[in-house]
């Protein structure tokens, strides 16, 4: 479904350069469901980023469905493949879109018909009523905001979805309720997944295999039973589960 | 009253049922916030009696407003003219009443053209960037580099007096401040979320200048124009009164302190009539801006 | 020493609003000893609102009231500015969640830390300048030399937030109140920020008011547990019980994390219930010295 090779994301020119990524490779298998961990300044929302043709300075190769992408320029089946959700609720919604106004022009943006029906239905994927459908984004909690940034995202009816830490905004319990939301709509349309997030136990919740990734690379790649048990090939991977698993005092 | 309290709150529901009761409860939350405002609203009454006034001139205006009378010339507020009558023996109240239509119809034009221009430049030059943006933005330098009223009486002079091409050279100089505004506006939500989220919907540029960049900056220019408004009319009767604005006989107000230049010391109300008129309309825009501040900018709505 | 240092009942806390007056607390009591005191809710859960209240930073037209606020018996509910202002740093001090926000960009930490010290300890600058010195490194900054010529931009989430929590500790404030002091910080870094805090109030027997949005982190670090709901605290009880908790709100909370050694396929989420608005809070009688627990 995905395929990174060699990606090298950086920002500005030199001596100021920075390199957000090097030389980082994955591969994502259709239907799979892919984590990237690190701590902040690890280039993991670099990646996703460079994906959704939302950064222009990288280099490498980036694979979506056999498809190479280049540069910022996206195809129309692109957009219809590949959907984002943002990290944070309360700036990835216009404050002047209602959402009825939000999923209308992402229906009409991918040609569909029948858009009234649609968003209906769109709402009710997400688990909102209809009552929330000519709300704006200041008139909903910021787990409602997500559902709706969800629901764009599906609007386009995508095979790809990318996750920015889509729950690292909100209260454990509503988190609790997106994830549950994206497992369901995962096994529902069958969805691939590539999920950015710090948190290691929610990585480990949603996805099958993970990346770890410290400054700009990849330190390896594991699959979740590794990461259950601790088993870091890096000396950095077992550090971070073992302080992700709390505070001990020391 | 019941039915007073089921509208209100058919407007403040937080679940709305179609388009319009969403649009509507959006304005009349605004609305209710302006109201908040004692002196905005003191400033959309006063904006409000000037454009009926200018609606209503000819039933309002007590007598002809180029009617001369020079055996009553300069005569002080009385009971037959109460706000007295200039050196040609008019009234001074009716060529008010009358300047009003023409205060209007300066400050209307201004404030369409200007923002408008502004907004397209700053916007399109914020979100492009590269060259297009240095290029868009020197011009507006160069405009920003010449006092306001001096390149308008240059623009004045080169298209010929008049209160038409007044109205152009004041919309020509008074664009570049929007244009920083709107661009400043851009660069700050070009980066946003949302701006990135409706791009991976396929959303080409225009149409995220048109429907997703520009309803932002729109609130800020708005709020800026009302405060501007005042501006506006200052340099409009500075125009009149420099001769290169409305022509005589028209009541500009500017024109008509001008008139009364010559005769302050002795016939004060001559320059001082229009004077006070010129004072309150600008403070009530003034006013007005601040309120809608406090309804638009997005900064201060998140509260 | 069994007199609270800090003995809070019946705080309020109320903002006027379109629809009538919204109470963001209603109704908070406690005391606080000399222990680590966790204060747990989601966001709107008015934990915030409660430290802000206790060091006068409610801004109107939001309005505080409670029937006792004392620090050492002496009331500081709705002090003059003045007053309250010699309080606040000098004798509760308030750790914020951004050290971005909280840190002038202008002045060097250096100065800042000096400024923060004399203002409630005066002397001369010398002297302030080794106190300053004498706390990054109590906050394990190496190198502090380097470091107090430093601007706020130049130094790392994690240096900024020990740089700040150096500032509040440099007048040897009584109670310290941090708002989630780690929200913004890496795990790496989070673990010795807490150990510096952790030590600081042991070693100088201050108070602590932890705020957070962290269940897990609060068990582990404090010593006892406030649980808010909807402005009321719900529980009391000993960090150590915590995974005992018994009211459906903390159990509820508890549940919805996801673990890393205990996979589930769905996770059970939060169904709230009006009861817990306004029932009785869950108060176990705690075996410890600290006073309190209401």
């Amino acid at each position: 479904m995905l395929t990174v090779d060699d990606l090298n994301v950086w920002f500005g020119f030199a001596p100021d350069r920075v390199d957000a990524v090097q030389h980082a490779a994955f591969t994502v298998a259709s239907g799979e469901s892919f984590g990237l961990v690190g701590e902040s300044g690890s280039g993991k929302s670099t990646i996703l980023r460079a994906i959704a043709g939302l950064i222009d300075t990288w280099s490498g190769s980036i694979e979506v469905d056999g498809q190479a992408v280049t540069g910022t320029r996206r195809s129309r089946a692109f957009h219809k493949t590949v959907q984002m959700v943002f990290q944070d609720p309360y700036a990835s919604l216009h404050p002047r879109h209602s959402v009825d106004a939000v999923l209308s022009e992402a229906l009409k943006l991918q040609g569909m018909d029948d858009i009234d029906a649609r968003i209906t239905r769109l709402l009710q994927d997400v688990g909102l009523g209809r009552g929330f459908r000519f709300r704006y984004p200041h008139q909903l909690s910021g787990g409602q905001r997500q559902r709706v940034a969800i629901a764009r995202a599906l609007a386009a009816e995508p095979r790809l979805l990318l996750l920015d830490e889509p729950t690292s905004a909100l209260d454990v319990s509503v988190q609790a309720e997106i994830l549950n939301l994206l497992t369901d709509l995962r096994a529902e349309h069958g969805l691939t997944y590539v999920m950015v997030s710090h948190d290691l136990a929610v990585v480990g919740h949603m996805c099958d295999r993970l990346a770890v990734m410290q400054h700009g690379r990849i330190l390896e790649v594991m699959d979740v039973d590794a990461l259950r048990r601790g088993a870091g090939k890096t000396d950095y991977t077992r550090h971070l589960i073992e302080a992700s698993a709390g505070y001990i005092r020391g | 009253m019941s039915r007073q309290m089921t509208r209100r709150a058919w407007l403040l529901s937080d679940a709305p049922q179609t388009r319009n009761q969403a649009r509507l409860g959006a304005i009349y939350q605004g609305w209710l916030t302006f109201r908040g405002n004692k002196l905005a609203m003191f400033g959309l009454v006063i904006l409000i009696l000037l454009i009926a006034m200018a609606i209503f001139a000819p039933l309002l205006a007590p007598q002809n407003p180029f009617a001369q009378d020079l055996a009553n010339r300069l005569k002080p507020p009385s009971a037959q003219n109460l706000l007295g009558t200039d050196a040609l023996g008019r009234d001074i109240l009716s060529r008010l009443i009358h300047g009003s239509r023409i205060t209007l119809f300066i400050v209307g034009t201004v404030a369409l053209i200007a923002p408008i221009i502004g907004l397209f430049i700053g916007t399109v030059a914020g979100f492009a960037g590269g060259w297009v943006d240095q290029v868009l933005m020197r011009i507006t330098d160069i405009f920003l580099a010449f006092p306001k009223l001096i390149l308008a009486l240059a623009f004045v002079a080169a298209l010929g007096a008049g209160i038409g091409n007044a109205v152009l050279a004041l919309a020509l100089t008074a664009w570049p401040p929007y244009a920083r505004l709107a661009r400043a506006e851009t660069l700050t939500i070009r980066n946003a979320d949302y701006i990135a989220a409706a791009r991976l919907q396929g959303a080409g540029r225009m149409r995220l200048l048109i429907r997703h960049i520009w309803p932002l900056c729109l609130s800020s220019l708005i709020v800026r124009v009302a405060l501007d408004m005042a501006g506006i009319i200052l340099s409009a009767a500075g125009l009149g009164f420099l001769g290169l604005g409305a022509q005589p006989p028209m009541p500009e107000w500017g024109a008509m302190i001008s008139d009364g230049r010559t005769y302050i010391l002795d016939f004060w109300w001559v320059a001082a009539m229009p004077g006070l008129a010129i004072f309150i309309v600008s403070l009530a825009f003034n006013l007005l801006g601040d309120g809608l501040r406090d309804v638009l900018d997005p900064k201060g709505a998140k509260e | 020493m069994n007199a609270p240092l800090l003995s809070v009942r019946d705080l309020r806390v109320a903002f006027p609003t379109r629809q009538g007056m919204f109470e963001a607390v209603r109704g908070v009591s406690f005391d606080l000893g000399r222990e680590r005191l966790g204060v747990v809710g989601e966001s709107g859960s008015g934990k915030s609102m409660t430290g802000r209240a206790i060091l006068g930073l409610v801004r109107p037209p939001g309005r505080v009231t409670a029937r006792r606020m004392d620090l050492h018996g002496q009331p500081i509910l709705n002090l003059s500015e003045r007053k309250m202002r010699k309080i606040r740093g000098s004798r509760i001090s308030m750790v914020m969640q951004d050290p971005k926000f909280s840190l002038n960009p202008v002045m060097t930490i250096g100065d800042q830390i000096i400024e923060a010290y004399r203002l409630h300890a005066g002397g001369p600058k010398g002297a302030g300048r080794a106190k300053a010195l004498e706390m990054l490194e109590a906050v394990q900054i190496r190198d502090p030399e380097r470091v107090m010529g430093a601007y706020p931009h130049e130094v790392s989430g994690g240096m900024g937030q020990r740089i700040m929590i150096a500032m509040m500790l440099a007048p040897d404030p009584e109670i310290l109140i941090a708002d989630e002091p780690t929200s913004a910080l890496d795990v790496s870094v989070r673990t010795e920020v807490l150990n510096i805090m952790d030590r600081l109030v042991r070693d100088r027997g201050m108070g602590l008011i932890f705020i957070s949005h962290d269940l897990n982190l609060v068990a582990q670090f404090c010593d006892r547990v406030l649980i808010m709901y909807a402005g009321r605290i719900v529980e009391t009880l000993a960090a150590k019980d915590l995974h005992a908790a018994r009211h459906p709100y903390t159990q509820g909370l508890l549940n919805s994390l996801p673990r890393l050694d205990a996979p589930v396929e769905r996770l059970p989420v939060l169904q709230r219930q009006d009861t817990w608005r306004d029932g009785d809070p869950i108060t176990e009688s705690l075996e410890t010295e600290l006073p309190g627990g209401l």
